[in-house]
C-alpha cells in the first residue's frame, strides 16, 4: 500500500506535515505495511491536504484530511472522493505541462522516467539545433511569464549569436498575487523544469543555466536544489548530458524580496549581484544578457512545457488552443472562490465559465464583483466582460492581459478605489527607481487617488493623465502596466470614484 | 533567526566570502549566507566584500539597501510576514493584518519591545488559493485568522 501526502507548500500550510507525521505513527502502531510518498499537489487546493491511498492497483483520494482524521481514514471510515481523475474540476482539464505534478514522487528520477520523463530530452539529443528551434516554433509556445513572446524566436536569437558562453536563465521570480504555478511545478515536478532547460541549452548552444527564484519560496528552493543534485548524479546534467557528449549544468539562485526582479533585465542585474534595476532595451538579453552574454530568459512554465512538446511532438501541442494562443495554460484560480487551485486547459475558455463554473463562484457566497487577471499589473474585469475567451489577443482587446494566468476573484464587498490605490502603492514600494514615470508617478498616483476619495472630482482627469504618462514613459511593465488595474477599476466602476455627496458637505 | 555569532567574528566572514567566490555573480549568495549566520549583514563584512569583489562601499550599500530581505539592524527573534497582496485582500487579509498589528501594538516593520516578534509585509507567498496567508519564520499558514496566527506565535514563544 502506498499513501500519498503532498509536500507542496499550500498543502503544508494547511497541515499536510502533521497528517504525514500522524500517518507514520499510526502505520507503525498498527503494523500496517505501507509506504508514505510525499508528492506534489494535484492542484485542488480546497481539498488539501488531499491524501491518496493506492491499494490493489487503485488510487483513491480523500480530503481535506486533518491530523485528527488519520485514524478514521485508516479504519476505512472516511468516504473517498473517488479517483482524482474523476473529480469534475480535474476531469475538465487538459494536463500537459502539469501531467505528472501530484502524481509522482517529485524527487524520484525513476518515477519521473516511468511517467514519460526524459523522453523529450532524449529526442532533442538526436536533433540538430535548427530542428530543436523549429520544433519550439511549430508548437506555437509563447512566454508564459506574461509577455507572450514566441519562445522559439527568442531561442533562435540566442542560437545565432556568437559568444564564448551563452546562458539559459529561468525566471522563477513568481511575485504576482494570484499565481503559484511556478512554485507548484518546482515543488511537484522539478525534473520537468530541469529537462526543459537542458533542451533549451542544447538548442541554443548554452552550457549553463540558472533558476532565479524567490526567498518567499523556501520549499521550492530546497526541492529544486535537491532535484538538480539528483539529475547531476544521474548524468542528466553535467559535462555529458545523457551521454550525448554535450554539456549543460545549472544552479538555483535566490532573490531577496524585490518584486521588480521578475522583470527580465532587472533579474539579470540581480543575478550578477547588482541592484535589481531595470536595463533599457536594446540591447536585448538574447544578445547581451547575463554578464553581457547571449541569454535566454524564460518563465518556469515556458521551460517546463518544453519536455512535453518534444515528447509528444510540436503539432500535438499546437492542436490545443485558440488562434495565436496555442497549447494549454495553467490557470491559477485564487482569491475569493469556492474551488481554488490550478486548472490547466487549452486557451479559449471564457472567463465567466472559469469563474462561475470551474471556480464555483465566491467562497463567501456573495455575488462576484470583479476579477483581476494577470497579477498586480493586470486589469480588473467586470462581470460584463465574462464572455472574453482566455487568450493573449482576446484579453488585449479588452484592455486587459492574461499575464501569468492568475485570476483573483473579488466579491461585492471589494472597494475598487482602494484596489486602485493599492496598485499605485505597490508600484511605489516596488519601483526600482530607474525611471521617473514609475518612481514618482506611483507616489503621485496614491496622492491623486486620495484626493478622489476625498471627493475632488477634478483629480480624475489628472489620474488619467498620469496613467498615460506611466504607460508611455516607463521603462518596464511595473510602471507601464500599473495603469491597467487603476484605469480598469475607474472605467468599470466609475460610481466608486464619483464624489460622495455626504463627503462634500 | 537568532544571530548565531557576533559581528566581529571575521573568521566566518572570510569563510563565507571564499566559499562563494567561485560563483558567477557571487554577491547575493554571499549576502544571504552572511545574514543566515549573523542575522544581519554585519558592518565588519563590508570591507572584505568590497575587496573580494572589487566594488566600492557605495555600490555595496546600494545593493544591500535595494533588497527588502537584507537587514542592517537585527530583527526580532521571530519574523511574522503577513501577505498584503490582492488575493489575500479578497479574503479579508487587510482586516486581519490590521487586527494582528493592533494586538501586537506594532506598525509594519516594527518589533515588539521584548524583541520576540518583528512583523513584515510580504507581497505574495504563493498561497493565493487558500488565502489569507502568513509566514512565521519558515512556517507557512494558509487560511490564516487571528486564532491560527496567535497559536503559531505562542508555539514559537513557548
Amino acid at each position: 500500500m502506498k499513501i500519498y501526502v503532498p509536500m507542496d507548500s499550500a498543502a503544508k500550510a494547511l497541515g499536510a506535515d502533521d497528517v504525514a507525521a500522524k500517518l507514520t505513527q499510526e502505520i507503525a502502531a498498527r503494523g500496517i505495511e505501507a509506504e508514505i510518498v510525499r508528492n506534489g499537489t494535484r492542484g485542488m487546493i480546497w481539498l488539501e491536504p488531499l491524501v491518496e491511498i493506492e491499494k490493489d492497483g487503485e488510487r483513491l483520494a480523500y480530503g481535506p484530511i486533518a491530523e485528527d482524521d488519520v485514524a478514521a481514514l485508516l479504519d476505512g471510515q472516511i468516504d473517498t472522493l473517488g479517483k482524482v481523475e474523476d473529480i469534475p474540476f480535474f476531469a475538465r482539464q487538459t494536463r500537459l505541462t502539469f501531467e505528472r505534478c501530484g502524481v509522482i514522487d517529485p524527487l524520484s528520477l525513476a518515477d519521473y522516467e516511468a511517467h514519460g520523463g526524459l523522453e523529450g530530452l532524449k529526442r532533442a539529443i538526436g536533433m540538430s539545433q535548427d530542428a530543436i528551434i523549429d520544433e519550439v516554433k511549430t508548437s506555437g509556445l509563447r512566454g508564459r511569464g506574461g509577455a507572450g513572446f514566441p519562445t522559439g524566436i527568442k531561442w533562435d536569437t540566442v542560437r545565432l549569436a556568437h559568444a564564448p558562453q551563452k546562458y539559459i536563465v529561468c525566471n522563477a521570480d513568481e511575485g504576482d498575487s494570484g499565481t503559484f504555478a511556478d512554485r507548484m511545478i518546482m515543488e511537484g515536478d522539478p525534473f520537468t523544469l530541469i529537462e526543459g532547460m537542458a533542451i533549451a541549452g542544447l538548442g541554443c548552444g548554452a552550457t549553463k543555466g540558472y533558476v532565479y527564484t524567490r526567498s518567499e519560496y523556501p520549499d521550492a528552493v530546497a526541492v529544486m536544489r535537491r532535484a538538480i543534485e539528483i539529475a547531476r548524479a544521474a548524468g542528466v546534467l553535467g559535462t555529458n548530458v545523457l551521454g550525448c557528449g554535450r554539456a549543460f549544468d545549472m544552479e538555483v539562485r535566490v532573490g531577496a524580496g524585490a518584486y521588480v526582479c521578475g522583470e527580465e533585465t532587472s533579474l539579470l542585474n540581480s543575478l550578477e549581484g547588482k541592484r535589481g534595476v531595470v536595463r533599457a532595451k536594446p540591447p536585448l538579453p538574447a544578445l547581451e544578457g547575463f554578464l553581457g552574454r547571449p541569454t535566454v530568459v524564460n518563465n518556469v512554465i515556458s521551460l517546463a512545457t518544453v519536455p512535453v512538446i518534444f515528447a509528444k511532438g510540436a503539432e500535438h501541442y499546437a492542436n490545443f488552443g485558440l488562434g495565436r494562443s496555442k497549447g494549454t495554460m495553467p490557470i491559477q484560480i485564487a482569491g475569493n472562490v469556492k474551488f481554488g487551485g490550478l486548472f490547466e486547459t487549452a486557451f479559449g475558455m471564457p472567463l465567466g465559465t472559469l469563474v462561475n463554473e470551474v471556480a464555483g463562484g465566491t467562497a463567501s457566497g456573495r455575488p462576484v464583483k470583479a476579477v483581476q487577471v494577470g497579477g498586480p499589473l493586470g486589469a480588473y474585469l467586470h462581470t460584463d466582460q465574462f464572455d472574453t475567451p482566455f487568450g493573449y489577443e482576446e484579453f488585449d482587446g479588452q484592455k486587459a492581459l492574461i499575464g501569468h494566468a492568475g485570476i483573483v476573484v473579488f466579491d461585492d464587498t471589494a472597494d475598487m478605489l482602494a484596489m486602485a490605490r493599492f496598485a499605485m502603492e505597490f508600484c511605489a514600494v516596488e519601483s526600482c527607481g530607474k525611471c521617473t514615470p514609475c518612481r514618482i508617478g506611483a507616489v503621485r498616483g496614491v496622492e491623486t487617488l486620495d484626493r478622489i476619495k476625498e471627493g475632488d472630482a477634478s483629480a480624475i482627469p489628472l489620474l488619467e493623465d498620469l496613467c498615460e504618462v506611466m504607460t508611455d514613459g516607463s521603462l518596464c511593465a511595473l510602471g507601464g502596466f500599473t495603469p491597467y488595474p487603476v484605469l480598469s477599476a475607474l472605467r468599470h466602476f466609475p460610481e466608486e470614484f464619483a464624489p460622495q455627496k455626504e463627503a462634500a458637505e | 533567526m537568532t544571530p548565531a555569532s557576533s559581528p566581529q567574528d571575521d573568521g566566518t566572514i572570510a569563510e563565507i566570502i571564499s566559499a562563494h567566490a567561485h560563483l558567477e555573480g557571487p554577491l547575493l549568495p554571499m549576502l544571504h549566507a552572511l545574514q543566515e549566520s549573523f542575522g544581519v549583514i554585519p558592518e565588519a563584512a563590508h570591507g572584505p566584500l568590497c575587496k573580494a569583489l572589487t566594488i566600492t562601499r557605495a555600490e555595496l550599500k546600494g545593493v544591500i539597501s535595494f533588497y527588502h530581505d537584507f537587514r542592517e539592524e537585527p530583527a526580532g527573534k521571530h519574523v511574522l510576514k503577513i501577505c498584503r497582496a490582492e488575493a489575500c485582500q479578497s479574503m479579508g487579509g487587510t482586516a486581519l493584518a490590521e487586527r494582528l498589528l493592533e494586538k501586537l501594538g506594532l506598525d509594519w516593520h516594527g518589533t515588539t519591545p521584548d524583541g520576540k516578534v518583528t512583523v513584515e509585509p510580504v507581497y505574495c507567498l504563493g498561497l493565493c488559493a487558500c488565502a489569507p496567508a502568513a509566514m512565521l519564520d519558515d512556517k507557512l499558514i494558509a487560511r490564516a485568522d487571528e486564532a491560527r496566527v496567535e497559536k503559531a506565535l505562542s508555539e514559537v514563544s513557548a
